[in-house]
C-alpha cells in the first residue's frame, strides 16, 4: 500500500483513506463560451499521460475530505511530494535532487 | 436493509478475554464548519476553544460539557450528551449574524461504540490501515475501517469510541464481534 503524505493533515497515511482525483493543473477556461470545440475537448478529455512524474490531485476521503496535489512517478510508483490545492506547481528538477 | 436508531439499544455487544465492545446511548451530534476568522466567535459561544490543528479534541465547560474534534481545517464534529442539542443549536444561532457557519445535527446519523480491553488496539488493526500508536490518547480522527468512514477516538491506551454511520453498523459491528472473539483465541 502507497504512504501518501496529508499537506492539510500533516500526517503520512495508508493510501486506503484517499481517492485519486486526476491529472493536476487542468484549468478551466475562464470563458468557455468563447472557446472553440477543439479547446473545450482538450480541456475535458485530453490529459498528458505521462510515463515517469506526474502531477496529479488526490483527495484526502476518509480523513479532512480536502483535495490537494501531489508528485508521483508513474514508473515506481514514488511520491516526490505533496503540496497544498491552489500552491504553484513545485519546480521538478529541486525535488528530484532533493529526493537523490 | 433500513436501519433504523431503534434498531440499536445500548448493551455490550461482544466481551472477551481480548477486548470488550459496547453499544453506547445516542448522544447529541453535530457537524460544524466556519471560516478561520469566524472561529473564536463560535468558541466563545460554544464556551469551549475550538482546537486548530486536525486531530486535536477540547471540551467545554457549558453546555453540559461539549467535545469538539477537528477533522479538517475548516471542520469540527461536536459531541454532547443526548438533550444538550437545542442549548448548542441556541448558542450558535445567536453567533450566526457576527459568524456565518453551517452547523448541521446528525444525533441519528451514527451510532458509537466503545471499544475497550487489553487488545483493543489490536482489535481496530482489523479494519483499519492506520498506525494506530500514532494516535494519541485524547486524540481522534476521521479514518477508513474496512471501506467504511469512521470517526475514531482514542479516549485512553486501550480505549477507543468508534462512531460509524447508522447503515454501516451492521457490517462494522459485526467484524468487531468477530474479531473479538478470534483475538481471545491465542
Amino acid at each position: 500500500m502507497l504512504l501518501i503524505h496529508c499537506p492539510y493533515c500533516d500526517e503520512t497515511l495508508p493510501e486506503a483513506e484517499f481517492a485519486y482525483a486526476g491529472e493536476a493543473h487542468v484549468a478551466r477556461p475562464l470563458d468557455p463560451s468563447s472557446t472553440s470545440d477543439e479547446e473545450w475537448r482538450d480541456f475535458l478529455f485530453i490529459r498528458s499521460n505521462v510515463k515517469g512524474d506526474h502531477f496529479e490531485r488526490w483527495r484526502h476521503a476518509h480523513g479532512c475530505g480536502r483535495f490537494f496535489n501531489a508528485v508521483r512517478d508513474t514508473v515506481s510508483d514514488r511520491f516526490l511530494t505533496t503540496y497544498k490545492a491552489g500552491a504553484p506547481r513545485p519546480d521538478l528538477t529541486a525535488l528530484k535532487d532533493a529526493a537523490e | 436493509m433500513t436501519v433504523l436508531p431503534t434498531n440499536f439499544v445500548p448493551e455490550p455487544l461482544a466481551t472477551s478475554a481480548a477486548a470488550t465492545v459496547t453499544l453506547l446511548a445516542p448522544t447529541a451530534r453535530f457537524s460544524l464548519r466556519v471560516w478561520p476568522e469566524d472561529r473564536a466567535r463560535l468558541s466563545a459561544a460554544l464556551t469551549l476553544e475550538l482546537p486548530v490543528t486536525i486531530g486535536q479534541r477540547a471540551r467545554g465547560t457549558a453546555p453540559d460539557g461539549t467535545e469538539a474534534l477537528c477533522v479538517g481545517p475548516d471542520e469540527w464534529i461536536l459531541v454532547a450528551p443526548d438533550g444538550a442539542g437545542p442549548a448548542i443549536e441556541a448558542a450558535c444561532g445567536d453567533a450566526y449574524c457576527d459568524a456565518p457557519h453551517s452547523l448541521v445535527a446528525l444525533p441519528d446519523r451514527e451510532v458509537s461504540v466503545r471499544i475497550e480491553g487489553p487488545k483493543a488496539a489490536e482489535l481496530l488493526t482489523l479494519g483499519c490501515p492506520r498506525d494506530l500508536d500514532a494516535l494519541i490518547a485524547g486524540q481522534g480522527r476521521r479514518t477508513v475501517f474496512d471501506g467504511v468512514s469512521v470517526i475514531l477516538w482514542r479516549d485512553a491506551a486501550q480505549e477507543f469510541r468508534l462512531d460509524v454511520w447508522r447503515s454501516f453498523a451492521p457490517h462494522v459491528l459485526a467484524l468487531l464481534e468477530t474479531g473479538c472473539r478470534e483475538l481471545a483465541l491465542d
